[in-house]
């Protein structure tokens, strides 16, 4: 068995600044795992720019940005195992891993950090009658055809979900002589970062439809077009607002979904709402010496907070390790640890717990539930207002973060910290 | 005149107001967050530009085609005859990251540079 004093699942762009933060804190043995053919993650398929803005302080497409940290990697002595599948973690975080090279791997890991990202929703979790014609695939596959392999899906296109990735698509096709026709979201508004429905949509004149669903598909062998129909504030379609759109191809950009098999198996407790690990300030998940970041964690729309945040998880894992494994987990222990909340219009928090002998102020994500203007965020402990901030508009599709100081989680009466939402006076 | 605008210089998005006097001048941006912000906010009131990015055929390489960007944001309007110069073009293997393989392209400045190497 081999042995190491951290292993990193995964290399994208949150497992490569894990691992360099770690090597960085002084750990020696790291490897990092990753199931595809070169490091990178999604990145690779994302040629857009808009990377690393505020990292670098350069507008990078993905491919450059993740060429940044592989660049860093090469320098240090960190291993990489590419074409490598972590399969399972088993107790006393030992990791399971297959690759045509070496057959079956059994590595023994001081500790662990969880940096496998997400994969898009497919059709089957939708519920949509129709045909099983061809021309129906996520936005995300659709990026790799055209963006890796060099080839068109399709010529007139109709785009379900307003996600980034299906924003991104939108222009990207039209870009290469495609038509797309419309652009359909479910809610009333859209998940995706304003700045890509200006770019991508409003530049181009491509309609964005809220309130509006695909409810059949048509076509033998090859899509030929959908039903659409506007829905009510139950999300239902209103009978008499079908309308009949043809095309041949269907993007789906309906949602992301961490892919956290190999945290539920090895019983590491996930948050229902983010359906990533829960974890403290570190990123330390209930496991003790298993960390988890990037968008395994919750799902990120700017890569440069993947990164920030996975440089939390290498300094804590690196923590961990030199302290021989004397820090403790996420999970709540002897009642001391802070929990922190979400309420009123705040869907959830990241991280959900905090060390009350933490040593560092802490970056609270969290995302809201709708959209709001002219709120205040505003977070408390018991009585006492730690902050409080006028935000012009609060959008789902965007991560917002407050930071809790490290004088205040010291003096903290409460072992609890809420973050919530309150709706200006005059707006 | 003030104009409502979310910057697109970068993928935060901030919300900011543009006031703009009679001969259409910016006089003052508010509401971003860094420099970028009132920069773009004054080229979009006047020329808006953007990044283009597509992808370039590849002759003999490890992938049939190689992703690209603009050197520097061009005209809105110069889109699609700038797509149609790329489209019309086949590069040879090896290409390396940073590598210009179009030189300002349809006159606008701007050069076409590889962004992965293929
Ligand atoms: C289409 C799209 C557009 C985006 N646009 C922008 C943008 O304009 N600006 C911006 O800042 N951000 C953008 N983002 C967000 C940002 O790119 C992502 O949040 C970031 O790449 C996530 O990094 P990650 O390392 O967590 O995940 P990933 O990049 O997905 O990497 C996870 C890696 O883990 C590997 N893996 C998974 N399971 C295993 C396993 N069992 N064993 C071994 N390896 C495994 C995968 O192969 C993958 O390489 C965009 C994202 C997408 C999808
Ligand atoms: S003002 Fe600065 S921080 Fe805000 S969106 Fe523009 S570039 Fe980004």
């Amino acid at each position: 068995m081999m042995k190491y004093d951290l292993v990193v699942v995964g290399g994208g762009p949150a497992g490569m600044a894990a691992a360099l933060k770690a090597k960085e804190c002084g750990v020696k043995k790291i490897i990092i795992l990753e199931r595809s053919e070169t490091l990178g993650g999604i990145l690779e398929q994302c040629i857009h720019t808009g990377f690393g803005l505020h990292y670098f302080g350069q507008e990078l497409s993905g491919p450059e940005y993740a060429y940044r940290f592989i660049k860093e990697l090469e320098k240090t002595d960190i291993d990489v195992k590419v074409d490598t599948m972590v399969t399972e973690i088993q107790p006393g975080n030992v990791v399971i891993a297959t690759n045509n090279v070496d057959g079956m791997l059994r590595i023994n890991a001081t500790a662990i950090i969880l940096a496998m990202g997400c994969r898009e929703r497919p059709r089957g979790a939708l519920d949509m009658p129709g045909s099983r014609a061809s021309g129906i695939m996520t936005a995300g596959t659709a990026q790799k055809y055209v963006n890796i392999n060099g080839y068109m899906p399709g010529k007139k296109i109709v785009i379900l979900g307003s996600g980034d990735i299906g924003l991104i698509m939108a222009r990207r096709m039209t870009l290469e002589g495609a038509k797309v026709e419309m652009v359909c979201e479910l809610m009333p508004y859209s998940g995706g970062l304003t700045r890509n429905i200006v770019q991508c949509l409003d530049d181009l004149g491509i309609p964005l439809k809220l309130s509006c669903t695909v409810i059949k598909t048509h076509g033998i062998g090859r899509l030929e077009g959908v039903t659409v129909a506007n829905v009510d504030e139950n999300r239902r379609p209103i009978p008499g607002t079908e309308q009949f759109v043809e095309c041949d191809t269907l993007l789906l950009s309906v949602g992301l979904i961490p892919e956290n098999e190999l945290t539920r198996m090895a019983g590491i407790i996930i948050d229902p709402v983010t359906n990533g690990a829960i974890v403290d300030e570190y990123r330390q998940t209930s496991r003790s010496g298993v960390f988890a970041c990037g968008n395994v964690l919750q799902v990120h729309d700017l890569v440069d907070y993947v990164t920030e945040e996975s440089q939390i998880a290498g300094e804590g894992a690196a923590k961990y390790i030199l302290s021989k494994g004397k820090s403790k987990g996420g999970k709540s222990r002897n009642g001391k640890d802070i929990h922190v909340k979400a309420k009123d219009g705040v869907r959830y928090v990241v991280p959900q717990n905090i060390n009350r002998s933490t040593d560092r102020d802490v970056k609270v994500y969290f995302r809201v539930s709708d959209i709001y203007k002219d709120t205040y965020v505003v977070v408390t402990s018991g009585d006492k207002e730690l902050y409080r901030k006028k935000k012009r508009k609060l959008a789902p599709g965007e991560m917002e973060n407050v930071t809790v100081k490290l004088e205040d989680i010291a003096c903290l009466e409460s072992n609890e910290i809420t973050v919530k939402l309150e709706v200006g006076k005059n707006g | 005149m003030v104009k409502e605008l979310v910057c697109v210089a970068c993928p935060i998005g901030c919300m900011m107001s543009v006031e703009m006097n009679r001969k259409k001048e910016v006089v003052s941006v508010t509401g971003n967050t860094c420099k970028r912000g009132e920069q773009y906010a004054k080229d979009e009131c006047t020329n808006p530009v953007r990044m283009l990015t597509t992808t370039i055929k590849v002759n003999g390489g490890s992938l049939p085609v190689v992703p690209v960007k603009t050197s520097v944001p061009i005209p809105k309007g110069k889109m699609f005859e700038c797509m149609a110069e790329i489209n019309n073009q086949v590069v040879d293997a090896p290409i390396k990251t940073g590598e210009v393989l179009i030189c300002n392209i349809c006159d606008t400045g701007a050069d076409i540079v590889a962004t992965n190497e293929v």
